[in-house]
Parts: C-alpha cells; sequence; structure tokens
C-alpha cells in the first residue's frame, strides 16, 4: 500500500518534471511537449491501475490551479478548449499502456513501444476525437485535420522514444520495472 | 513551484470557490447550448467586464495565460476560412475564448488550499466504495513535494549531459536516468512512510 502510494506520487511528479526542464528537446530541435511522454510512461513503468491514477493525481493537480502542464499552463482553463479531451483522454491512455505492457510477453522495449501506440495513441485518440466534433462542433473530416494531425507525427515520436526509455530503465534497475513485478 | 493565483486582490477572490466553480459549470454549458454567434458574442464580453474590474494588471494576466492558444486559433481560423464557414469558425473561438478565459480567472482568484477542500468534498461520497481520502490527500502532498525535487534532478542530469557533450542540447535521453531515479526515490518514501507507521 505505502510503495503504491509512493510510486503514484512520484510519477506524478515525473511527469510534471518531464513538462518543465527546459532544453528538452528532440535531437532534431524540435521542442516536444514531453507530457504525452510522461502520460505513456506512466502505463509503461507503473502499469495499468497505478499508471492511470498516477495521470489522475496529475490531473487533479493541474485543476486545483498548479501550474503543471508544459509550457507552465493549469488551472480550470485547459480543461474546457475543445481539444481538452486529450486531458480527459490521458488515464485511459495510461490503463490501456499500461494493460499492454503487464502482458506483453517479448521484448520489453518492444512491448512498450506496442502499449505506448495502443494506450497513448488508440485509446487517447478514441477519446479526444470524439470529443472534439461534439465540443466544437465538428464534423469527423474536420476533426482529423484540427484535433488529430497536428499531434500524430509528435505522438508517433513520443511512442518509440516511451519503449526506448522503458527499455533502459528496466536494464537499469533489472527486476525493478513496478508494471512488470505483477 | 507557485500556483496560478493572482497576486492582485480582486473582489473575485472573497467569493467562496464552491460558488464560482458552480458559476463557471453554469456558463459554460449556457455557452454551449446551440444558437449563433450573439452568446458567444455576450459570453466574450461578460468575461472582458470580470478581467476589467480585476484592474490592467490582472486583465493583462488574463491576456497571457490566453497566448498558449494562438496555433489553435490559428488552425481553426485557417480551416473555416478554407470550408467557408467564417461564422462558425468566429462562435467557436469566441465561445472557447469566453470559456476558456472565465476557468482561469476562477483559478487566479482561488487559493490552492480553497481548490483542496472543494475536492476534499467532492471526495467524500467516495469513501463508501473503498476510498481513502487521507491516502489521496498524502499522494498530492507527496507529488507536489517532489516536482521540484526531480525537476532540480533532471536539470542536474542535463547539465551533466552538456558537459560531456557540450555542442548538444540534453535530450531525451535524460528521461531514463531521471525515472530511475524517481523509482528509487518513490522506494525511500515507502519505507519511511511504513516506519512512521503506514497509511
Amino acid at each position: 500500500m505505502e510503495r503504491n502510494l509512493a510510486l503514484v506520487a512520484m510519477m506524478t511528479a515525473f511527469v510534471a518534471a518531464l513538462g518543465q526542464i527546459p532544453g528538452f528537446t528532440l535531437a532534431s530541435g524540435i521542442p516536444i511537449s514531453a507530457q504525452s511522454l510522461g502520460i505513456m510512461l506512466c502505463g509503461t513503468i507503473l502499469g495499468a491501475r497505478r499508471g492511470a491514477l498516477a495521470v489522475l493525481l496529475f490531473l487533479a493537480l493541474v485543476a486545483l490551479g498548479l501550474p503543471l502542464l508544459s509550457g507552465g499552463r493549469g488551472g480550470l482553463g485547459v480543461f474546457t478548449t475543445p481539444w481538452a479531451g486529450f486531458l480527459f483522454g490521458f488515464p485511459l491512455a495510461a490503463y490501456v499502456t499500461g494493460l499492454v505492457m503487464e502482458r506483453w510477453p517479448g521484448n520489453l522495449t518492444r512491448g512498450a513501444i506496442v502499449a505506448a501506440l495502443a494506450g497513448g495513441i488508440g485509446a487517447l485518440y478514441l477519446i479526444a476525437v470524439p470529443f472534439y466534433m461534439v465540443a466544437a462542433p465538428a464534423g469527423p473530416g474536420e476533426a482529423l485535420l484540427t484535433a488529430m494531425a497536428p499531434f500524430m507525427p509528435g505522438d508517433l515520436i513520443k511512442a518509440v522514444l516511451a519503449g526506448l526509455i522503458t527499455g533502459a530503465l528496466a536494464r537499469a534497475r533489472p527486476g525493478r520495472l513496478p508494471s512488470r513485478q505483477g | 513551484m507557485i500556483a496560478l493565483t493572482s497576486p492582485v486582490d480582486t473582489p473575485f477572490h472573497r467569493i467562496p470557490a464552491g460558488a464560482k466553480l458552480a458559476f463557471l459549470c453554469l456558463f459554460t454549458t449556457a455557452l454551449y447550448l446551440p444558437g449563433g454567434i450573439a452568446w458567444p458574442l455576450a459570453g466574450i464580453g461578460f468575461v472582458a467586464t470580470l478581467y476589467a474590474v480585476g484592474g490592467p494588471v490582472f486583465a493583462r494576466a488574463g491576456l497571457a495565460a490566453l497566448r498558449p492558444l494562438w496555433p489553435f486559433v490559428l488552425l481553426v481560423g485557417l480551416y473555416h476560412l478554407w470550408a467557408g464557414k467564417s461564422a462558425e469558425g468566429a462562435a467557436l473561438l469566441l465561445r472557447v475564448g469566453a470559456v476558456l478565459g472565465l476557468a482561469n480567472l476562477v483559478t487566479m482568484t482561488t487559493r490552492l488550499d480553497r481548490m483542496m477542500a472543494v475536492l476534499r468534498g467532492l471526495l467524500r461520497p467516495f469513501r463508501r466504495f473503498g476510498l481513502n481520502p487521507r491516502a489521496v490527500e498524502l499522494a498530492m502532498a507527496l507529488a507536489i513535494r517532489f516536482t521540484p525535487v526531480l525537476i532540480l534532478k533532471g536539470r542536474l542530469l542535463a547539465e551533466a549531459w552538456r558537459a560531456r557533450s557540450p555542442h548538444r542540447r540534453a535530450s531525451w535521453r535524460i528521461a531514463a536516468p531521471l525515472a530511475a531515479l524517481a523509482l528509487d526515490d518513490a522506494d525511500h518514501v515507502a519505507e519511511a512512510l511504513r516506519a512512521r507507521g503506514g497509511l
């Protein structure tokens, strides 16, 4: 119990820290908002339940008014835009990522990439795009152009990074990846 | 870490947090009711008036909070111009601006402890489903405490990276060691919690 609580709280802090560290950019110089990377990592590192809890805790702190989103954003305002479906989809994204990660039979890096693709992109867009269609309101074509296309390339890169980071973490702390400890 | 509460004292600071949140819900629902551009226009006028009451410094801070939205404004604007639906586009942007503006105003005028009190009240009914409110609050406090700690550790990792390779900025590669440090910290915290009698 204490360990689960500490893991959830620490992973929440990790997601927040990822969004704040300056100079966190790709080799090509594209700044990546590390937030959705953090969400994927919650799933691959903590597994389904604890990962989703860490994300819920993160969103609660943002809603209470802490500037934890990348670029120092936060507060209730970020939950009111038509793109807020991404935030509301984050807990499910982490949960699905964790589900896949816990059950993946083979190589951990590859497993984490597949998990991040399934949760951080598949499950996330399944919430975010319909949310945009209702909130804007927009048709499917418009939603794909203004809510999905701009984020897709970055998210694909982040899914691969999430896999590499999880693989490196599993090598650095053998046998201690919470999502694989059952 | 500094919360987003505005240091400028406004009359809105004295309204109870629950009342402000309830009004925000009503306002948001009203603006998302079907209708022409009249509702969003009235909404943005109303929110602008509220910010004006707060004074120029407060209003400027409110405007600054909208700035990260410009790529989306551009994207939505261009799409609606291209699709020949400029009226719908304008209504959408005005509505987003009004609701976002009011929500930011609530955050800017409500202290963190007041918001926490509201959340505590909202969580209370979940106690019968096995939710331990004390554990939730402890997790929140831990996360708030350890965010600056991990930011600092991340900066140190980034500096070490730069020291080894002077021409490159720290890349995503520092994320794995940072996560390892977070896992280690979690173990220490869990041990300390157990040593103090547990949850």
